[in-house]
Formats: structure tokens, sequence, C-alpha cells
């Protein structure tokens, strides 16, 4: 079973090769995708299970010893970021099936949602720099397709400035590598932090992180780099604008996390601080942006920026509570995050705009999306036992250890902004004088409710479960806090 | 022969800049291409520009060609073709589309959601 740790990068790869072949037998498509994402979901299952029992898996690919082939590393915070992106991914392919349309379903489209998660599931379990940039291209190619794919034209304009931002991310995510390799002369992550810690970490090495910030930063779409996000996510459909909003901006954060607890733990007076300072404004200005629009997709699409505010604070204050918490909230903020979106697109494909005040009264006809609705708003703003709250707890907790307490107390009331802001939809779209629409009988109310009421249950499970997941967790988190084990485990010394 | 390689790089980087300031989609596209030579370039110089044997296991030559360098610009180069292309067909079509292909005129076309 020492290859197990490929089987949620390799199922995907051959499902999507597979697909490209028959692309106009559309129900066959839908067969062979959902069976595969189901394949998916075990497989990282087990190897979660595997984890949690005999410590982190590492496969020296081809045979080559670990600092100088490619090496893939599956830690527990890789294991379960990538049986989450998997569970999001097969929700949003059944939602596909009654939403998507089928000329996009002619085009493509599964096999590129099977590329995408390719490339996701691989920037998280891979252990090599330079490994990692190659498979966030994979992820941005597919990407870039599912962005234009149908070709309106607001998704051809969106997909030209996504794809030039992305270009240029990339390329500075090159030089950085350049400048890494040329200071430590390998590119085995687990190398790298050995060679770092050798050195100490000199000014360079902080300018090298400050790089990596950039770059994630403008994949995870953190303060001043978000101005791309509102528009782009924006354009595609709902099921690619959840698998956008719940797994591309993740990548980058958990990027993000996983450079700055294993590299640049050295000198953190000045990169932590930066991060801290630029992880507040990210929940601010997030904030600003979603108590301002009257546009649901909009607020849902703000509020993913507030998180990713919320859990780079608590990476930069580097406590083990604050990282524990900040890995609770990630997989929490992907869960809730893609059912929100697939729930405001129900709200959409009934009222066929997405404009809060031409939206009223819709908890009469379908109470069933408005509990759903309110159950995910509450778990969003944390309020226990849902799950948000003990994530955001233990950051808070670990934003006062670390003596931040501005910081920690802007995080703390930031959740009383967010529950302000989705419960306007809440309020306003579901509340009020019941409005009939424009083709609303034709809509399949139940059969779309069954992604969203999925990931609802199993994020409420998540926060009322959490004694049952939270050794997981923590085990996530001793990784973070203690790189040596990280090492160790893939240089076997 | 850094030194050079440097100032190349800078003017590369330089040119890219301007022309993805530009207001033509062409010209933004051909500003990526020569950003992602002045990337390639730079990657291919950090890793030192040394004259030696080919790395070969068994040889005994006194300085070696550092070989990692060459394997990640190709990879790099292959990646940044594919983009390169993809950005052109979309540039078409996004031309066909929307009927310009200057950025400025782009803005504020709300399409059929």
């Amino acid at each position: 079973m020492i290859n197990l740790l490929l089987l949620p990068i390799l199922i995907p790869l051959i499902t999507g090769v597979i697909l490209i072949f028959f692309p106009k037998n559309v129900m066959a498509q839908r067969w062979v995708t959902s069976i595969s994402a189901f394949l998916n979901i075990i497989g990282a299952g087990i190897l979660v299970q595997k984890i949690r029992k005999d410590g982190i898996q590492t496969l020296d690919v081809s045979s080559w010893d670990a600092p100088f082939g490619i090496t893939l590393v599956s830690d527990m915070l890789s294991a379960l970021l990538v049986l989450t992106a998997s569970i999001i991914a097969f929700v949003s392919i059944i939602y596909s099936f009654r939403s998507i349309g089928e000329e996009r379903e002619r085009f493509y489209y599964y096999p590129c949602i099977s590329f995408l998660l390719v490339g996701v599931n691989g920037a998280f379990t891979t252990g090599d720099i330079f490994n990692l940039f190659v498979f966030f291209e994979v992820m941005l190619m597919a990407s870039y397709t599912l962005l234009v794919l149908g070709g309106t034209k607001v998704q051809l304009r969106e997909s030209i400035k996504y794809l030039l931002v992305n270009i240029i991310s990339s390329a500075l995510f090159v030089i950085t590598v350049a400048y890494l390799y040329s200071v430590v002369g390998t590119l085995n992550m687990a190398h790298i932090s050995q060679r770092i810690s050798e050195v100490g970490q000199p000014g360079i090495i902080t300018v090298i992180a400050i790089l990596f910030l950039i770059v994630f930063g403008l994949k995870g779409a953190i303060f001043p780099l978000y101005f791309w996000l509102p528009g782009s996510y924006y354009a595609p459909p709902i099921p690619v604008m959840a698998l956008f909003g719940a797994l591309l901006t993740k990548v980058g954060v958990y990027a993000i996390m996983r450079t700055y607890t294993l590299f640049f733990y050295h000198d953190t007076g000045y990169t932590s601080q930066i991060l801290s300072i630029l992880a507040i404004l990210s929940i601010v200005f997030g904030l600003i942006g979603a108590l301002a629009y009257w546009d649901i997709k909009k607020i849902i699409i703000y509020n993913i920026i507030i998180a990713v505010g919320v859990i780079l604070f608590g990476v930069s204050s580097m406590t083990k509570d604050a990282l524990t918490g900040s890995v609770f909230y990630i997989i929490h903020d992907m869960l809730i995050k893609a059912a929100l979106f697939l729930l405001v697109g129900i709200m959409i494909r009934i009222t066929g705009t997405s404009n809060l005040k031409e939206i009223s009264g819709l908890i009469k006809k379908y109470p069933g999306l408005a509990w759903t609705f309110f159950i995910g708003a509450l778990s969003l703003a944390g309020i226990p036992p849902l799950s948000g709250f003990i994530g955001k707890l233990l950051i808070i907790k670990g934003g006062f250890e670390a003596a931040d307490y501005l910081g920690a107390a802007i995080v703390l009331m930031s959740s009383l902004l967010i529950l302000f802001s989705i419960m306007k939809i809440f309020i306003n779209g579901f509340w009020g004088p019941s409005r009939s629409y424009k083709g609303e009988e034709k809509v399949p109310v139940k059969t779309l409710l069954i992604a969203p009421v999925i990931l609802v249950i199993l994020s409420t499970l998540y926060g009322v479960g959490a004694d049952a997941v939270f050794p997981y967790i923590s085990q996530a988190a001793e990784t973070l806090v203690k790189p040596e084990i990280y090492i160790d485990a893939v240089l076997k010394e | 022969m850094e030194i050079v390689m440097i100032f190349v790089i800078g003017i590369l980087f330089t040119c890219a800049t301007y022309l993805m300031l530009s207001k033509s989609l062409l010209r933004i596209i051909v500003g990526t291409g020569l950003l992602s030579h002045g990337v390639h370039l730079l990657l291919l110089t950090m890793g030192g520009l040394k004259n030696g044997a080919a790395p070969l296991l068994g040889e005994n030559a006194e300085s070696y060609t550092d070989p990692v360098p060459q394997a990640l610009i190709l990879t790099a180069i292959v990646i940044s073709f594919g983009v390169t292309a993809f950005f052109l067909v979309l540039a078409y079509r996004a031309y066909q589309e929307l009927g310009t292909d200057n950025m400025e005129k782009l803005r504020g076309i709300e399409g059929d959601d």
C-alpha cells in the first residue's frame, strides 16, 4: 500500500483521460465522473486513517532517494485537505447534472473537473517546491477552461483578466523558486527547511519569504492582491464557482501555511507581522465588500476573502492553538463555502436574478432551501455548536497568546458582521411577501438541494462531533508546529 | 557572464512590463511571452553558468554543470508554451465575440449571464 498517496492524483487523472474519448455521451460521462469522484473520497479516507495510524506517508517517485528525486509527502494536513477537496468535487459533480446544461457537458466539462482535481490534490500532496508549481499550473489550466467554458461575453472578459493575473503570478513563482534554489541548492521542501535552519535565516531568505507571500497571496486572494477575485468568480456557472471558491483559493492558503511553517519559522519578527497585518486587512476589506453589495453572489464571494484572512491570521500567530484553529477552520470553510454557493445558485435558478432587492418570500414555497441556508449561514458566522465556532475560538485564543490583541479582537468582531452580511440574504430573500417568478415551476429544487444538504450535514457533524475529529486536526497542527517531524519523515534520518 | 545575463533579464522584464501595460490584447500576450523568457533566463542564471562536463555518474570530470535548472526550464517552457497558446485562442475568440481587442473598450460590457 505504499502507493496509496498517489491514488487521489491518479484516479482523477485516468478518469479525465478516459472521458476525453467520448464527450458526446453525456450519461456515460456523468456516471464515470461521479463513480471516480466517489472512489477518490474512499481513497483519501483510507489515506487519512493510514496516516493516523502510521504517521506521515512519503513516496519517492521512481525510487530516486529523497533530496534528489521528486518526493510526494502526505501528512495529516494535506491528507485532510485532499479528503475535503474530493468530497466537494463529488458534491459539485452531482449538482452539475441538473444545472450546468447539456451544452457544457458535451464540451469537456467533466474532464476539466477531473483535471482540476488532479492539480488541487497534487498541490496538496507534493513535497517538492518546483513540483508544486507544476501542479499549480495543471490546476490553473483546468480552471481557465472551466472559467471560459460556455463562451458568454462576461466569461470571456473575466477569463482574460484571470489568465493574465495568473500568468504574472506563475512567472513570479518561478522567479522565487530560482532565488531559493540559488541560495539553498535544493528543491525538496524538507531539505530546503533543513538547509535554511543550517544557515539561520539571513536577509535574502526573508526576501524570498515575502515573494512567496505575493505569489501565493495572488492565488489565495489576500488583501492587496484580491482585486481580480470578485470579478472572475462572478462569471462562471454556479457549480464551477463553488469549486473555485472552495478549492482554488484554499490551495494558495495551504501553500502559505506550508512554506511559512516549514521554511520561514526562524526569524518570524518581520514576516509574521506582515502576514498578520495583511490578514487583518483582508478581513476588513472583505467585510466592507460583503456588507456593501446587494448581489447574493457577490456577498458570498467577499466572504471568501474574509475567511482567507481569518485562516492566515491563525497562521501568523504561529502558536499551537492558532495553527490547530487554522486547520480546523480551513476545512470548515471549504465545506460551508461550497454549500452556500450551491444554495445561492438554487435561489438564482428560481428567481432568475442575483439582485437581493428583487427576491423575497422564498420560505413559503421552499422551506427546505430556506432552513438549509439558515444552518449554513449560522455555521459560516461561527455560532456554537456548528463548525465555524471551534476554529475561530482556537484562532482567537492563539491570537491572544501571541499578544496580538487588536487582531484577535477584529477576528472576534468580524463574526458579528459576517452574520449580518449573510442574514441580510436570509431576511430579505426568504422572509417578506411571497412573489412568483417566471419559470420557477421548472426548477428541480429537490434534486438540486441534495448536494448542498450533504455538505451542510457534513459541516454540522464536523462541528458537533468535534471531539471525534479533534485528534486528526491536532495531529495535522503538530506537524506544522514541529517541522522536524516532517523533515525526519521525508529524509528518513 | 552572469552580470551580462542579469542585464539581459532586466531588459526583457522592462519590455514585458511595458507591453503588458498597453491597451491592445495582442501586445499583452507578446508581453507575457517576453516575461516568461526573462523568467527562464533568470532560472538558468540563478543555477550558476558554469562550464564543465556533463553530469554523468562514473565520469571523473573536475567540474560539472548543474543539470537541475535545465530540467526546470524545460518544464517551465512547456507550461508557458501551453498557456500562451491558450491565451492566443482566448484572445481570438474574445475578439470575435466582443468585437474589440482594446482593453479600455472591454470595460463595462455586461454579458447575458
